[in-house]
């Protein structure tokens, strides 16, 4: 096997799986920070049970999300050092950044919050928890600045003598659109994907007691704050498109399988692709629609994916520069289509707060419990979408994949590692889910922070 | 001062601290299950380091950030030479983290045995592996004129680095029961302190034999001359002051003594390897340094600025992090983890 194939495995994998915790991380931080922070303004202790049940969730999560991010930071040198030795002198950057302004204050200010009900005033503690909040969201800035460079390099040179990317601009390099596109789509995500899971929750104690207000609280801020949230990342997702056909029109037009430049371009609706995933069968197509989607009128040029190849292989040499277009479309489609799933689904929540909770809507209740894996479905294509659109580059136009990994790694060790991570993230997956739905379950009163505490079972 | 000089010490202080703040992380979650006979105890024990330990992690991950944006040679290198220590090292501290934070969310005794030891063994691992790691970046791997690795996993393993490692475990262990003595109290702060008492001598045999090794084993005596003999000589100095602290009972300078002890021995290492950061066994021209291993100037300079605003800004709050909590656990402490 080829030890590349299996390093993107292994990466993809431990990719994926971290940013299973991230956005919820990003998003159920600020709602338990606004929670403990109208505790802190009213005095009322409900909102400081609230602030503990969600609280203690969120703990679960990050404690996830803090092991499997660290084998990211990792992999950059194990896996890919041909890529770090390339990019490190910009790439390092932004990663020692993110330690050293989003990582300790997260992981310090946590430590405080979870020990420190007791030893700190109201007001101080409540700040501890904005504290984390600020330290995650800043750490999703930074990671996206150092991704947003992968895929739309700015602010370097190549240097003539040492062969690799150099910084010459870190302004350029921290506002680079592409992160601040990334960071919005991505933050938005987060409290979406944080949305869904309160509004599921709060929805499953709703059907067993009825009159629980604390849920009906939490299920009221998830409806109006997943909605808006989903309706901001498709907002800046369609933004994100348009500057993605003008970077890197070739991810952009394999999301959409366009295979030859028009004017006006059709949209595909369904397409079947061959056994290679590169090339299309058969596709169901609305005349204009594409044109209309990225120019908001009926009439625009979109390039194919045939120039767009033939255009890099009189600039970059001869080549393959299609990625997986298979992926790219489904990954697309199904980020989409789920988006506005949830918007409409956020549309029904809130219908039945203002009906005041008809009782034959009600059975439909029970279902929203499985609306929580949405955005989790939506995220993970989205990175998929947004990686392998890349593909055959690992930085856009500068290196490719196949030139990124260690050379000193042989297939059976990089296979050795991949079977470890995916057995230990596979067994962590279950217990994780476990605990959560545990917690989650047992609801605000009997769900106390502290854990229960026999009496010495190990005497 | 270079710049590249000024990165080499700030990650020679990254790792200082991270092996006195980790360090006794590690060695409490080594002692465990020995010094817990009760699951009361077990989770006094864990809420002592339940504040910080994840702070402190952040540390080795603030570390190796530097070692890639200020050396990103050196980050290649190292990281892809040490493959299979570091995937071990990422597995056992994949479930040393989640283990502190599941552990007491179940009841069931088969549990929180299991975290229990899990902890244990994601604490031995690292600490461990750290010190193999980091005797062998003195010694001297194969590297290539490409910067490669060209050698295998056993390369790591020798009598030097693996007497290293011992060094670290045991002083780490240690540090970890003098920390536990500081912090806890009743039955396992008196475990603790027995502990203590019968380790601190084989902490100082290891240390002085490993620094020892790394003197006259290495090049360093001949580069540096005998007296740079004088930093794991003031590391074992430590040790012994522990040591002599823990039989007067007075723990906080014990615990100044094994601090001492981790930093010394650390910076041991580092001064060996300067200006290197990687030694190469098979030509000296091929070994790391701090010049053709770095980032460029520009790169350095916006790097030392962020450095100079936050660095200090971070020690502050994890000081008053640890002010927050200097308090004792006792028996009616209200336990979170």
């Amino acid at each position: 096997m080829d030890p590349v194939i299996l390093s993107r495995w292994q990466f993809a994998i431990t990719t994926v799986y971290h940013f299973f915790f991230v956005p919820l991380t990003l998003g159920l931080g600020w709602f338990v920070a606004i929670m403990e922070t109208i505790y802190v303004r009213t005095g009322n202790e409900a909102y400081k049970r609230v602030a503990k049940f969600w609280g203690k969730l969120f703990l679960i999560n990050f404690a996830m999300g803090v092991v499997t991010g660290i084998v990211l930071e990792f992999q950059f040198g194990m896996n890919w050092s041909e890529f770090s030795r390339y990019v490190g002198d910009i790439f390092g950057a932004p990663l020692a950044i993110e330690a050293l302004l989003a990582f300790f204050l997260e992981s310090t200010f946590l430590g405080i919050w979870i020990f420190g009900w007791d030893r700190l005033s109201k007001g101080l503690h409540a700040l501890t928890i904005w504290m984390v909040v600020i330290g995650s969201n800043l750490s999703a800035l930074w990671i996206l600045i150092a991704n947003a460079w992968m895929q739309h390099p700015v602010g370097y040179v190549i240097n003539e003598f040492s062969g690799r990317a150099e910084l010459v601009d870190f302004a350029a390099l921290i506002f680079n659109p592409k992160a601040w596109l990334f960071f919005w789509h991505t933050i938005s995500a987060g409290f979406a994907t944080a949305a869904f899971f309160v509004l599921g929750i709060s929805a499953y104690h709703l059907v067993r007691e009825k009159g629980s207000e604390v849920f009906r609280r939490s299920f009221h801020m998830a409806a109006v704050i997943g909605i808006v949230a989903a309706i901001m990342v498709g907002v800046a997702g369609h933004f994100q498109g348009l500057y993605l056909l003008e970077v890197q029109p070739m991810a952009a037009v394999a999301s959409e399988a366009h295979y030859d430049t028009s004017d006006p371009a059709p949209f595909s609706l369904v397409a079947i692709f061959d056994s290679t995933g590169k090339r299309e069968i058969w596709s169901l197509q609305i005349p204009k629609m594409l044109s209309m989607l990225y120019y908001l009128k009926p009439e625009g040029e979109i390039p194919g994916i045939n120039q767009i190849q033939a255009e890099y292989v009189a600039k970059f040499g001869p080549g393959d520069y299609v990625p997986l277009v298979a992926l790219a479309y489904w990954t697309f489609r199904i980020m989409v289509g789920i988006g506005l799933l949830m918007i409409a689904l956020g549309i029904f929540a809130l219908f039945m707060i203002m009906k005041n909770w008809p009782e034959k809507w009600a059975r439909w209740l029970k279902w929203l419990v499985w609306v929580i894996p949405l955005p989790y479905i939506a995220n993970t294509a989205g990175w998929i979408l947004t990686e392998t659109g890349r593909q055959p580059w690992i930085v856009h136009g500068l290196l490719k994949t196949e030139n990124a990994m260690s050379t000193n790694l042989s297939a059976g060790t990089v296979l050795f590692t991949l079977i470890g991570f995916t057995l230990i993230y596979a067994v962590l997956m279950m217990v994780d889910i476990y605990l959560l739905s545990k917690y989650a379950k047992a609801g605000m009163e009997t769900a106390a922070y502290e854990p229960t505490n026999p009496v010495s079972p190990m005497d | 001062m270079e710049l590249q000089t000024v990165w080499f010490l700030l990650i020679t202080i990254l790792f200082t601290g991270f092996f006195i703040l980790e360090g006794f992380d590690y060695g409490v979650g080594i002692l465990l299950p020995f010094l817990g006979k009760s699951d009361k105890e077990r989770r006094m024990i864990i809420n002592a380091i339940g504040p910080f330990w994840d702070g402190n992690e952040v540390w080795i991950i603030t570390a190796g950030g530097a070692i890639f944006a200020a050396f990103p040679e050196w980050y290649a290198t190292l990281f892809s030479g040490f493959y299979l220590a570091l995937a071990l090292m990422l597995f056992a501290l994949i479930i040393r983290g989640v283990g502190f934070e599941f552990r007491s969310n179940e009841v069931k005794p088969l549990w929180r045995k299991t975290w229990d030891w899990l902890i244990f063994t994601g604490s031995l691992i690292p600490a461990l592996l750290w010190g193999v790691a980091m005797a062998n970046l003195l010694k001297g791997l194969p590297i290539d004129e490409n910067f490669t690795f060209v050698g295998t996993f056993w390369d790591l393993l020798n009598p030097y680095s693996l007497i290293s490692g011992l060094a670290f475990l045991s002083l780490f262990i240690l540090h970890g029961a003098i920390f536990l003595s500081l912090k806890v109290e009743g039955d396992v702060s008196d475990r603790a302190i027995s502990t203590a008492k019968r380790l601190w001598g084989p902490a100082l045999v290891w240390v002085l034999v490993a620094g020892g090794i790394g003197l006259f084993g290495t090049d360093m005596v001949d580069r540096l001359g005998i007296l740079s003999g004088i930093f794991p000589l003031v590391a074992g100095l430590g040790i012994l002051a522990a040591g002599w602290n823990i039989g007067k009972r007075q723990f906080g300078s014990a615990f100044i003594g094994t601090v001492i002890g981790i930093a010394f021995s650390t910076i041991t290492l580092f001064r060996g390897l300067f200006p290197r950061v990687m030694v190469s066994s098979l030509d000296p021209d091929w070994s790391l340094t701090i010049t053709n291993a770095s980032s460029s100037d520009y790169t350095l300079k916006v790097m030392t600025i962020v450095a100079l605003i936050f660095v200090p800004l971070v020690l502050l709050y994890q000081s008053w992090s640890y002010w927050t909590f200097r308090k004792r656990i006792r028996e009616d402490t209200p336990l979170e983890y």
